[in-house]
């Protein structure tokens, strides 16, 4: 087949398969909306391997499909750019959503919104692989924009629920922050380039050297790269837009491994590896990238360490692995970031599907707190999960191992102001993780069994408050998952372990990004220096042992079983002694609370102060009905002249006759002409 | 084609259909009133539709012209015509039309002839008001075009309709006496009432800002601008859902029409010299509006003060000077017809099941009517300006055009991106989302066929012009050149 023919049925067959059971939910039976849409991504995926066959050896595509708006002298196109980042994402997209698919069959089985939700999974396959395909900047922002309103929609998928709605709307808020900053970039690159394709924009880097942003003296592309980062830092979830991220596991499971963790989360990092022509021109922009990535992967990651609820622990890993890919792009290592995004969405997936797997076994109960114990009823998950944890952790020879020592090893090579602080959070980064990883590992599988109980106080963070039925009854335990689910963790945990060593030397040393990622290698050489002392996936592996990030990691693990199986007593005496540092983490550095109070509520006291204070009482009451009283004031006056007698009337018009006798008399006189010469002359004065 | 009188099939049409149905009389003829309403908007929007089909989209010149002596002692004339800039909004008009009909079919149970004729009448003399190329012609027009929307709110209005109607009145009146004064001036310099004269006649610099001065105060109070817009809410929650579809979906637009059709041609020095204080008050109607639109309490209210900030799109759009904000400005006024009319049916929906506008008497609707849910937050978001809504296009467009002119206007203006997104969301969670509020809303009937049909027409509408606007702007390009060569030459 033609390479456009199969770009459309990449594209167009989740699109289709949204279509059916979305339009016709009510009207259709379960399997058929089921069916149709993991056929639509099961298509998509299968097309996806020719395609990424075709751009081996270094080829690309690109092709516009239609016009979509053509005006004054710009034209805006959709159109496809096929080449190896956008190959390798669509592999990564499709596969990922399709065993989230299958894994949905067994997940959401007594939902009443089934139907309804296989077609957001499916329409939202469609939106990212329009935002990775893009070979423009409007495409990319209406990617961008429709996976942002997916989220949204599923999100709030359990739309009852007071948390879950007011998270969606929080995600969507602090995404539109970002898209901001995105569509004023978008217009800055008009204005500069004179169009919006990647192609002829990257052509014309040369117009914006030494250019200024008119009426200021900042660089143009520093400008311009710190609105993109900004778009990037909202959909990627980086300090301070990070907070709609943890909140959004209010969503089912399946969609905090798709989009939350494997795909959406991740289009900043691609977008920001995309415009690496643009980003190398501002070293500044890099810097500040860094210095963000750099926060957000070790910030978040504390943050891991005090939750208890089971998503919520992956969903801060996510914050914090995300700042890892973040790091790497400011060192300029754009494809270091790349393969780490890839990796993280097997290994990330696979985390979150187990944890789904976990909470159908405690009957949708999430809180750590109350499980324990589990590897013996839960096998399956209990295996996957271990070889996610340690792809996350990265133990040797699992994929994170190679994505995240790649990472660190690059920035301790950066010259890029701020390598050095980036270099500590990185490296502290890792024993956190290890620590909150394990954390979650050893309460869920290990330890003493603690479900079964009655419970009547509830975790704090447990949200399934709201749910009529969750947790074992007494007496009950958990029961391993059914294949449906499984089979897909399998699925995921092969490339959450293998594919890391198989794609390291091609991806990051190799040709296979050559035309597509642009680095300046004289200006930003980490990557260069880490290209000559590498020596293959073998020999780093088997250097592990010498890199302080894999005893930092060890000494997490260890540290995890010394605080959560070998003395549980410790956590909570530890937590009293510091209850001031554990009041701060357990209120997430009060950013929440001053979203909440300052912006969300400052901008609704200023609305409510403009509408009551200007609206109502400046414009309506003093100058509307202001006006009308004046005049009716002005009527209430005249009207005492209306008597109603006839002498008043004609005493009236004596007087007045007299008086414009007199002036018409006087006229020459006074002004030495007529009346009405003297008017037209007024008239027509300038 | 263009031997048929459309223009004049268009205007007259929906007017003699009004009048028969006036002439069905009392309420016990209802049936026949309602459905010679609806076969006279039909025809009447089916005559636009050769407008579009056979438009020379190459010719800035006017199209479909029609010349009649009217008056010749003042070398008046009955003259009509079309251009790209004219055209999409005839069709506009005639579609509006024909939903707000099909929308007061079972609502409207008083004097159901008179409401659906004053609709029909309404919406040929509108159509007047976009193909006159005769200034007395359309000044008639835009007059005449006051009295059916003053009846309809201060007659099939809420509880205050009175004092909305008048307030709508008066602020207009005020507006258009002015626009009269400059009309009559422009006569009394050039000898003659043709509009395209007019925008080759010299002025000086004076003259043209008493007459962009006096231009301005007849659109800004349509449009209407910042500070002028007060009387908007207020005719907007007394009105009834098909008054507020009309205002909404096309008197708005006739002040912004104004904009394009007398001010920019006619005074082009004047708007370059007063363009700074258009652009503060656009970003004012952004900005501050979007603000207010975040306190309300009234989901009418709510949406009248969105029309207003999508509004402030169109006039910085206008008065940015530059292909693209132009035609984005025009474009942000079709979808804006679209998007508006759709949240007021969709509020309409709501208020003829529990007679309440209250945010707060709501929530949880999206268990008790589903489909009508699914439709809403579509609407939501092309009111948020989600891209492959229609809501998108004019908003991308003029951003991307105020860069060019300044970065600073432009995120000024694409503020609304966050402030749109939380005014209209944030309705929504309160309305739609959330567990059942009370028990009106647990007993609320979804969506019947014809809501359906109404709201599915629009969506279609909305995600069309999303996906390919073009269709739309591909009218557009020539006559937006052509007003771009008298916007650039000095008239003095």
């Amino acid at each position: 087949m033609e390479i456009k023919t199969l770009a459309l049925v990449v594209v167009l067959a989740p699109l289709v398969g949204a279509l059916v059971s979305g339009l016709f939910c009510r009207m259709i039976p379960r399997w058929l909306a089921a069916g149709a849409a993991i056929t639509g991504v099961a298509m998509a995926f299968i097309a996806s391997l020719p395609v990424f066959q075709a751009i081996q050896g270094g080829e690309s595509f690109n092709f516009p499909l239609y016009t979509w708006l053509s005006t004054g002298d710009f034209q805006f196109q959709v159109g496809f750019l096929l080449d190896s980042l956008t190959a390798t994402l669509m592999l990564v997209v499709t596969f990922v959503s399709l065993m989230v698919h299958i894994y949905t069959l067994g997940y959401m089985r007594d939902d009443p919104g089934y139907n309804r939700f296989f077609c957001y999974l499916s329409l939202f396959t469609f939106s990212m692989l329009m935002l990775v395909m893009a070979n423009n900047f409007m495409q990319l922002f209406f990617g961008w924009e429709a996976v942002g309103l997916v989220s949204y929609l599923l999100i709030g998928f359990w739309y009852t629920r007071p948390t879950a709605i007011a998270a969606s709307l929080k995600a969507f808020l602090l995404n539109r922050v970002g898209d901001f900053g995105f569509l004023l970039c978008i217009g800055l690159v008009l204005a500069s380039f004179g169009s919006l394709d990647y192609a002829t924009v990257f052509a014309r880097t040369a117009w914006v050297q030494g250019a200024l942003l008119p009426g200021t003296d900042w660089s143009l592309i520093t400008v311009i790269c710190i609105c993109l980062f900004v778009g990037a830092m909202g959909k990627s979830a980086q300090a301070p837009l990070h907070a709609w991220l943890p909140d959004s596991m209010e969503g089912p499971t399946p969609i905090s491994a798709l989009i939350h963790a494997a795909t959406m989360v991740t289009a900043g990092i691609f977008m920001v590896a995309r415009m690496s022509p643009l980003f190398e021109l501002s070293t500044t922009v890099l810097a500040f990238i860094m210095f963000i990535g750099a926060i957000t992967a070790l910030f978040m990651g504390f943050l891991g360490i005090i939750q208890n609820d089971i998503k919520r622990v992956i969903a801060y890993s996510t914050l914090s692995q995300l700042g890892y890919m973040t790091v790497a792009l400011g060192a300029s290592a754009y494809s270091a970031a790349i393969f780490h995004l890839m990796t993280h969405a097997f290994f990330k997936a696979l985390l979150f599907l187990a944890a789904g797997s976990v909470i159908i076994g405690m009957r949708h109960d999430q809180d750590m707190r109350r499980m324990g114990g589990l590897k013996k009823y839960m096998p399956f998950t209990h295996w996957t999960c271990l070889i996610g944890t340690l792809a996350l952790i990265g133990a040797p020879f699992f994929s994170g191992f190679y994505s995240k020592d790649a990472i660190i090893e690059v920035v301790s090579l950066s010259t890029i102001p701020g390598s050095g602080f980036a270099y500590f959070a990185l490296l502290a980064g890792v024993v956190v993780t290890a620590f909150y990883s394990f954390r979650l590992y050893f309460l869920v599988f290990h330890g003493k069994e603690r479900f079964g109980k009655a419970h009547t106080e509830h975790g704090r963070d447990s949200h399934a408050d709201h749910d009529e039925h969750h947790g074992l009854a007494a007496g009950e335990t958990p029961r391993e998952s059914p294949r449906v689910v499984t089979l897909p963790l399998i699925a995921l945990a092969i490339p959450s372990v293998l594919i890391g060593f198989f794609t390291l030397a091609p991806l990051l040393v190799g040709d296979f990004f050559d035309g597509v990622i642009y680095v300046d290698d004289a200006a930003h050489g980490a990557m260069a220096a880490f290209a000559a002392e590498f020596h293959g996936a073998g020999t780093m592996t088997l250097h592990a042992l010498n890199s302080p990030a894999f005893w930092l990691a060890a000494s997490g693990v260890a540290l995890a079983w010394f605080f959560y199986l070998k003395r549980p007593d410790i956590p909570a005496a530890l937590q009293r002694r510091f209850s001031g540092l554990h009041a701060v983490l357990e209120q997430k550095y009060f950013i929440d609370r001053i979203y909440e109070t300052v912006f969300a509520g400052g901008a609704r006291l200023i609305g409510r102060g403009l509408w009551r204070g200007v609206d109502v009482a400046i414009i309506d009451s003093l100058a509307v009905n202001g006006a009308a009283r004046v005049i009716g004031w002005g009527a209430a006056l005249l009207r005492r002249l209306q008597t109603g007698y006839v002498h008043h009337y004609a005493f009236t018009m004596i007087i007045g006759l007299a008086v414009f006798i007199g002036l018409w008399v006087s006229f020459p006189l006074l002004f030495g002409m007529g009346m009405q010469e003297w008017w037209w002359r007024w008239i027509y004065a300038r | 084609m263009s031997s048929y009188p459309l223009l004049s099939l268009a205007i007259w049409i929906p007017v003699a259909a009004g009048f028969a149905v006036l002439a069905t009389g009392a309420d016990r003829n209802a049936t026949l009133a309602r459905r010679l309403a609806l076969a006279g908007a039909l025809l009447g929007f089916l005559v636009t539709l050769p407008l579009y089909a056979y438009f020379d989209v190459t010719s800035s010149a006017m199209q479909f012209e029609e010349i009649h002596a009217w008056i010749p002692h003042f070398s008046a004339r009955y003259h009509l015509g079309v251009d790209g800039i004219s055209l999409l909004f005839i069709l506009l008009n005639s579609f509006v039309t024909l939903l707000v009909v099909l929308a007061g079919w079972r609502v409207i149970e008083n004097r159901v002839a008179q409401y659906h004729a004053a609709f029909l009448i309404m919406s040929g003399l509108m159509n007047g008001i976009f193909s006159a190329l005769d200034g007395l012609l359309f000044y008639v027009f835009f007059e005449a075009s006051l009295i059916p929307l003053y009846l309809i709110i201060g007659v099939w209005g809420g509880p205050r309709r009175v004092y909305a109607a008048i307030k709508f009145f008066l602020y207009t009146l005020l507006g258009s006496l002015l626009f009269l004064v400059a009309i009559l001036y422009l006569f009394i310099r050039s000898g003659s009432f043709v509009i395209l004269d007019w925008h080759v006649l010299p002025l000086a610099l004076h003259e043209q800002i008493w007459l962009f001065v006096a231009f301005l105060l007849a659109f800004a109070v349509k449009v209407p601008m910042f500070p002028l817009h007060t009387w908007l809410p207020d005719a907007h929650v007394e009105a009834p859902t098909g008054g507020s579809v009309v205002l909404a979906a096309i008197a708005l637009k006739l002040g912004a029409y104004g904009f394009v059709r007398f001010s920019l041609p006619i005074t082009p020095d004047a708007a370059h010299e007063l363009a700074g204080l258009m652009i503060v008050l656009s970003l004012i109607a952004v900005l501050y509006i979007g603000l207010i639109a975040l306190a309300q309490t009234d989901m009418k209210k709510l949406v009248a003060y969105s029309s207003i900030s999508h509004m402030g799109f169109v006039t910085l759009g206008f008065f940015l000077f530059s292909a693209m904000s132009i035609e984005g400005a025009l474009a942000q006024m079709i979808s804006h017809g679209f998007v508006s009319a759709a949240m007021f049916l969709c509020i309409g929906v709501l208020y003829d099941r529990m007679h309440s506008r209250q945010i707060a008497d709501y929530g949880g609707v999206a268990q008790t009517m589903p489909k009508f849910a699914a439709l809403f937050v579509l609407f939501a978001m092309a009111n948020a300006g989600l891209p492959a809504t229609s809501g998108f296009v004019g908003e991308f467009m003029v951003i991307l055009a105020a860069v060019e002119s300044s970065f600073w206007i432009a995120a000024a203006a694409a503020s609304t991106l966050i402030i749109g997104a939380a005014y209209t969301l944030w309705m929504v969670k309160r309305v739609i989302f959330g567990a059942v509020a009370n028990d009106a809303v647990r007993a609320l009937a979804d969506i019947n066929r014809r809501e359906f049909f109404i709201l599915a027409l629009l969506a279609l509408c909305v995600l069309g012009m999303g996906l390919y606007p073009q269709a739309f702007t591909k009218v557009m390009h020539v006559s937006v050149n052509d007003l771009l060569q008298h916007l650039v030459l000095k008239k003095y």
